[in-house]
């Protein structure tokens, strides 16, 4: 069975149902939503029966010098689904947003990687650690600014 | 009488022959069993995702060789779709079943490393299997010189298609292939498959449920062997895979054997796949007449994936319009696949340690990157 992107604008519509004091924007082929909220977002896609998100393939983010995104790139293996989840960050020192390490352990890597190369941090988390450059590293190198 | 006794720590690598280059991990031990691990990284990252930002959509093919270095093919394919995503172009019907050949002779290279390393690991083969996967190894190595001169570093797709058309010495060479790897590979089989040595020692060792695997995002041979039939290649077709026939083999126990005796088991797939590939292939262009220098649009962006011998390799690709990607996110499956290595390797041995990182079978140059 061919594994197909699901409708952007109704992924939102249903968010928008289960967190009504929320905003939540339809792009062309992501949901945009708030990053206060990531978490609760994450688990309701995993659990509501419509969706079963059971699968992260990848976590990115991306420096655009005035705010930050952060990319959720997930499907369903069992449903054979998939979404694309965007959060917008502003600023630019001491940035976090929570973890979503206890909804799928394939984001502990990829967690501490942004952090060791963008310079955000991941909340409610252990071992929140520098990847693959060493602890005492000045800069996080793949920030716009740092080259 | 009670003795008291206190944990070890060992570290294993950087340097190290069983760690498949400069990966490190430090192991907690209570005597023979593993109570604790920490896999450290980086010791080969050399920020591929920063040099891309500053190289055009052509020169970055050679960077992606450098990634995972025993399957440069499939790395190259992998980016070149995300760059044809992100101009919203195909290539030609003769690129793809090139692409879709030369990535499946890539797999079976890759395989055959896997599974020849993964016996020198268990320490009991004295080196046979792994010659044996070598000998086959160096003959797709011949073909890959034919066709783009180089044997490791590949640079053989690019945006677009194929940098060069096929000679007729390759389809000699092939078709050499063809008629005698079958035997080569069941002499592997027969020495392999029900030996009772690797029986004891990998079967119901280092056990991971569909569900963990799931969970941990593991993919590839790692996650089919833990019956999960997610293959990229079946689920989401590229390049030529909807033009072809094959199965998905899966195992069912997620144990080291059941690592190893999936990869066999796509190895004789990867054979049907290309002798289909061979014979449904027609002359045409081979490449896109695209520009020299290629620039995407403002603001546009891809996320293409292929089913790399190691799992799910994705290239996630940001334009602002000018001759480099603005962002180059690399989706790395030997650094995910480490994800569950807490679950794989506590409460085992230190022997079976080094079997279970062989059956993971990582790239160094790809988990760092």
């Amino acid at each position: 069975m061919p594994i197909t992107d699901l409708h952007t604008d109704i992924v939102a519509e249903q968010l928008s149902s289960k967190f009504p004091e929320e905003h939540f924007t339809a792009d062309s082929n992501c949901v945009w939503v708030p990053s206060t909220i990531i978490v609760n977002v994450c688990s309701f896609l995993k659990t509501e029966k419509d969706f079963r998100i059971d699968y992260l393939n990848s976590i990115t983010a991306v420096d655009f010098i005035d705010h930050f995104d952060i990319v959720y790139h997930l499907s369903s293996i069992e449903t054979q689904n998939r979404i694309t989840l965007k959060c917008h960050l502003y600023g630019r020192d001491d940035l976090s947003i929570d973890s979503v390490l206890d909804i799928w352990q394939g984001a502990d890597f990829q967690e501490r990687e942004i952090w060791d190369l963008m310079g955000i941090k991941f909340n409610g988390r252990p071992n929140m650690k520098r990847l693959l450059l060493w602890e005492g590293f000045e800069g996080h190198p793949l920030r716009k600014d740092f080259l | 009488m009670n003795i008291k006794t206190e944990p070890m720590t060992i570290n294993i690598g950087p340097q190290h022959p069983s760690t498949h280059g400069v990966f490190r991990i430090r192991v907690s031990f209570d005597g023979e069993d593993i109570v604790e691990v920490e896999p450290i990284f980086g010791y080969l990252h050399r920020g591929t995702e920063k040099l891309a930002e500053e190289r055009n959509y052509v020169q970055i093919v050679t960077l992606t060789d450098r990634l995972d270095y025993t399957a440069s093919m499939t790395n190259n394919q992998a980016y070149c779709l995300a760059v044809e995503k992100l101009l919203g172009v195909e290539a030609p019907i003769r690129a793809k079943y090139l692409r879709t050949l030369t990535a499946e002779l890539q797999r079976i290279a890759s395989h055959l490393i896997a599974v020849g390393f993964f016996l020198q690991e268990l320490g009991t083969f004295g080196g046979t299997p792994l010659m044996y996967a070598f000998r086959s190894r160096e003959r797709i190595l011949d073909m890959f010189e034919m066709l783009c001169g180089a044997r490791i570093t590949l640079s053989y797709m690019r945006p677009g298609g194929v940098f060069w058309d096929t000679s007729s010495e390759f389809w000699e060479a092939l078709d050499s292939f063809l008629e005698d790897f079958p035997d080569e590979l069941s002499e592997m089989e027969d020495l392999l498959l029900n030996n009772e040595i690797l029986m004891v020692r990998t079967k119901n060792v280092s056990p991971l449920t569909a569900e963990k695997a799931i969970n941990s995002s593991l993919s590839g041979p790692v996650l089919r062997a833990s019956g999960v039939k997610m293959d990229l290649r079946a689920i989401d077709p590229y390049d030529a895979y909807n033009l072809v026939e094959f199965d998905v083999p899966v195992g069912a126990n997620g144990d080291n054997y059941d690592r190893f005796w999936v990869r066999m088991q796509e190895v004789r797939q990867s054979l049907r796949i290309i002798t289909q590939c061979k014979d449904q292939i027609e002359p045409g262009p081979y490449r896109l007449e695209l520009p020299k220098v290629i620039r995407a649009e403002d603001g546009a962006e891809a996320y293409a994936t292929v089913e790399a011998p190691k799992g799910e390799l994705g290239f996630y690709l940001v334009s602002d319009g000018s001759i480099s990607p603005y962002r180059m996110k690399i989706r790395s499956p030997s650094l995910i696949n480490l994800s569950a290595i807490n679950q794989m390797l506590v409460g085992w041995k230190l022997a079976d340690m080094i079997v279970t990182l062989g059956s993971i079978d990582i790239n160094m140059g790809e988990v760092d990157r």
